[in-house]
């Protein structure tokens, strides 16, 4: 049965070589090596729940009066966009699981990302053979965050047209160019032309997850072609040799597992957990505002720099410059960006290592490496947590504007302090074990040397 | 008929037998590519009892779906789905770490550098090219012809907005004598306007949803204005309209704060919610504190015959988000 099968699929497309190579490619067992896979499952569950709902979604500003079964709204004028959002979380059967599966998907598929790249930072893998690897991983991360954020803003709730007013305000920044580049992706001065509502839709459902799936392609394909990295967890696991469970039977079934416990666990949380509930927010108009409005969790960092920074444009004369949300909006994430994609290649001119590695560091084994990844994650963080002063605020009566100037203060020692600390401690850790080392190797030599004379034996 | 039956079962279990002496020795003589492994019946039955249990939340999603007195039920949705799929994901997990045999195999990683076919890639572009005698030239017409088609095609995205022309930013909806429109529809009358309370308002006969038309109306004390000497008449009666519009990133003004304690908030502020920029509508919308870098722009206000707020011309500065250039000019008359 099975041999006439592999035989009639031999015939037809001579894969079979082919084939039997991928059932026994090795794979290192390692649970930090599933963070990855967590991410690329959770993209499998965002592609299938947005397709379906493509299949009810209205890409349209036109203005109508709902008249659906939600009654807190019978009667508000919104957006047709707006609307069928609203019915595909009422009218539409299971179209609330759906939607609040795909995003709870799409928060669950970032911070797998950002957990991934941390493991693959943290223990060096992304040094040579593998540097293009990592850099179309960093690529792929900065493109979902734009891609979750033209999903949310396409809805034309109050919160998401919050979020395109300052996604606007970071596009007018753009020195020199700013004003034009806003006119130009809206259509016009803000709220836009209705074209931008399609503008938004076709990146949302086609040109970024497009992107995303090709880079997500070439990303497998290349971490196929350089294997998998592997921890020194035996003495035969060496630079030349990779110790592994093949695809199949080993690999397969605990992969499949967690494909299927991921769609599970995205698919209770979306059942279960509310998630953007927009009929609550309400329609957006720009004339409206809420208070305490938080984005996605994966917006923090870049709403924080925006309230992190002091209030000024840079002006000369009467010509105004650089206006102030370019500094946290768009200045911020650039320089993370380009720090993430030049780590590969700064790390081998600072250490003078530009040698292929298929063994990975733990953290201790590279402390400036790992000093410096934690106060760079020290620095993004704290920026992050700013963004919820004003929740301290609300929850603990701290005043704002103190809250700021602490964090301003702490976004510019504490990396250097964590820095510090963070190197001493890899370098005792590695003191530490080099010790315990010596003292078992005397130990062992001291053994042997009272063994003889040792009664007992 | 029971001793042919006997007979049958005797026969069909011989040829089993056969069959898997068969594929016993068949094995032996071609060796085994996954090692061997004792069976493992219980865990065989947890799998199998897994699957029937993914099988049955199925069901249930399914019967769930069907009944239509049930309604809508996201949770039963999530639950029943959401199990089917944990269920099959535990059977799977079961199979890969206790029904499979475990293998550690090893393999040579592939080699980092492939040298030979470098070189066999450079030679052989070489040697295609070597017919050709002016190559620079020819590298350069064929950047001209490149270069020039790209730019012809990216030409069209010039139709996506105003891209060479920043006016449009400058445009406002309000003129002098233009009616101040409440949330409600109707003219806002300057003696409704109470003070620690804070209104919306719009241009009459304009499109309500441009971020230049709604303002904000608030009554200060008259006597407590710091407005600039050029602004004196710009608040009849104390009332104020500012752009409801932040300087910063254009999030609506939603909050007044009127100083309900005076020690850490001795003056009424305006606030936006987005990044907590904090405007003074007492000294014509300066910067108090936060993030934005201009003040939010004022619309001068008179009150009409009727008693109908009415603007007295345009904005002070340009409203919204600042872009490069903002300050070059006011909005127009």
């Amino acid at each position: 049965m099975i041999r006439r099968f592999v035989g009639t699929v031999d015939r037809a497309t001579g894969a079979s070589p082919l084939l039997r190579k991928a059932m026994r490619y090795l794979f290192p067992d390692h649970w930090s090596f599933l963070l990855g896979e967590v991410a690329l499952y959770a993209f499998m569950v965002l592609v299938a729940t947005g397709i379906y709902l493509t299949l009810f979604f209205e890409p349209s500003l036109t203005k109508t009066t709902y008249d659906g079964v939600y009654e807190p709204l019978r009667g508000a004028q919104m957006s047709q966009a707006y609307k069928s959002v609203v019915d595909i979380s009422y009218d539409v059967k299971a179209g609330l699981l759906i939607r609040q599966t795909h995003h709870w998907a799409a928060d669950v598929f970032v911070a797998a990302i950002v957990l991934h790249v941390l493991r693959v930072f943290f223990t060096g893998a992304f040094r040579r053979p593998r540097q293009l690897t990592w850099m179309i991983g960093v690529v792929m991360l900065f493109a979902s965050l734009v891609e979750g954020y033209a999903g949310y803003s396409m809805v034309d709730d109050l919160l998401s047209g919050m979020g395109l007013a300052i996604g606007y305000s970071v596009a007018l920044s753009t020195p020199v160019i700013g004003g034009n580049l806003g006119l130009g992706i809206w259509g016009g001065p803000y709220p836009g032309s209705h074209a931008f509502e399609s503008r938004l839709y076709i990146a949302h459902v086609l040109l970024f997850p497009v992107l995303i799936g090709t880079l997500l392609a070439v990303h497998l394909a290349l971490v196929a072609a350089r294997h998998h990295t592997q921890f020194r967890t035996s003495p035969r696991a060496t630079e030349k040799r990779l110790i592994g469970v093949p695809t199949f039977p080993g690999q397969a079934p605990r992969s499949l597992g967690l494909m299927l416990a991921v769609a599970a666990m995205l698919v209770l949380l979306g059942g279960l957990v509310q998630i953007n509930p927009i009929w609550q927010w309400g329609p957006y108009d720009v004339a409206l505002g809420t208070n305490g409005a938080q984005p996605d969790w994966y917006l923090g960092w870049l709403i924080g720099a925006l309230r992190l920074m002091p209030g000024f444009d840079v002006t000369i004369g009467d010509y105004t410059l650089v206006p102030n949300p370019f500094w946290g909006g768009a200045l911020f994430p650039l320089i993370v960006v380009a720090v993430m994609l030049l780590i590969p290649f700064a790390e081998g001119r600072l250490t003078g290592d530009r040698g292929p590695h298929n063994v990975l560091d733990r953290p201790r084994d590279a402390p400036g490496r790992t000093a410096f990844g934690l106060a760079f994650l020290t620095w993004v963080v704290l920026i992050f947590v700013a963004g919820s002063a004003d929740r301290a605020t609300v929850f603990f009566g701290a005043d704002y504007e103190t809250q700021m100037w602490i964090y301003r203060a702490l976004v510019v020692f504490a990396p250097f302090v964590v820095f510090v600390i963070a190197r001493r401690v890899c370098r005792e850790l590695q003191l530490a074990e080099r010790l315990a080392e010596d003292r078992r190797a005397a130990e062992d030599e001291a053994e042997q040397v009272s063994l003889p004379v040792s009664p007992v034996g | 008929m029971k001793r042919w039956l006997a007979l049958l079962l005797a026969v069909l279990n011989g040829l089993r037998r056969r069959r898997l002496r068969r594929s016993e020795a068949e094995e032996e003589r071609r060796g085994r590519i996954v090692p061997p492994g004792s069976p493992e019946r219980g865990w065989e039955t947890a799998v199998i009892v897994l699957l029937f249990a993914a099988a049955l939340c199925a069901v249930g999603f399914l019967v769930i779906y069907a009944v239509d007195s049930l309604g809508n039920r996201t949770q039963l949705f999530g639950l029943t789905l959401g199990g089917s799929l944990g269920l099959l994901a535990a059977a799977l997990i079961i199979v890969g770490r206790q029904l499979v045999v475990t293998e550690e195999n090893e393999e040579e990683f592939p080699e980092a550098e492939h040298p030979r076919e470098q070189e066999a890639i450079a030679q052989v572009v070489d040697e295609s090219t070597s017919r050709l005698t002016r190559k620079r030239l020819l590298l350069g017409a064929g950047g001209a012809a490149g270069g020039a088609l790209s730019l012809a095609a990216l030409a069209p995205a010039l139709s996506l907005g105003p891209l060479l022309d920043t006016d449009p930013l400058y445009a406002t909806p309000w003129r002098r004598g233009v009616r101040l429109i409440g949330e409600d529809g109707l003219p806002l009358r300057a003696d409704a306007v109470e003070e620690d309370s804070f209104y919306t308002a719009f241009p009459a006969h304009a499109k309500r949803d441009d971020i230049a038309a709604p303002v904000v109306v608030v009554r200060l004390n008259p006597a407590k204005l710091r407005l600039p000497p050029e602004r004196a008449r710009w608040a009849p009666g104390g009332i104020l309209a500012y752009s409801k519009a932040c300087t910063h990133a254009g999030c609506a003004i939603a909050l007044y704060r009127k100083p309900t304690f005076t020690p850490t908030e001795p003056r009424p502020a305006l606030v936006c919610p987005c990044h907590y920029s904090t405007f003074d509508p007492a000294t014509g919308g300066e910067v108090m504190s936060g993030p934005a870098g201009r003040p939010l722009p004022q619309l001068p206000l008179m009150v009409g015959a009727d008693g109908v707020l009415r603007a007295g011309g345009n904005y002070s500065g340009p409203v919204g988000p600042s872009w490069s250039g903002v300050r070059s000019r006011r909005p127009g008359r």
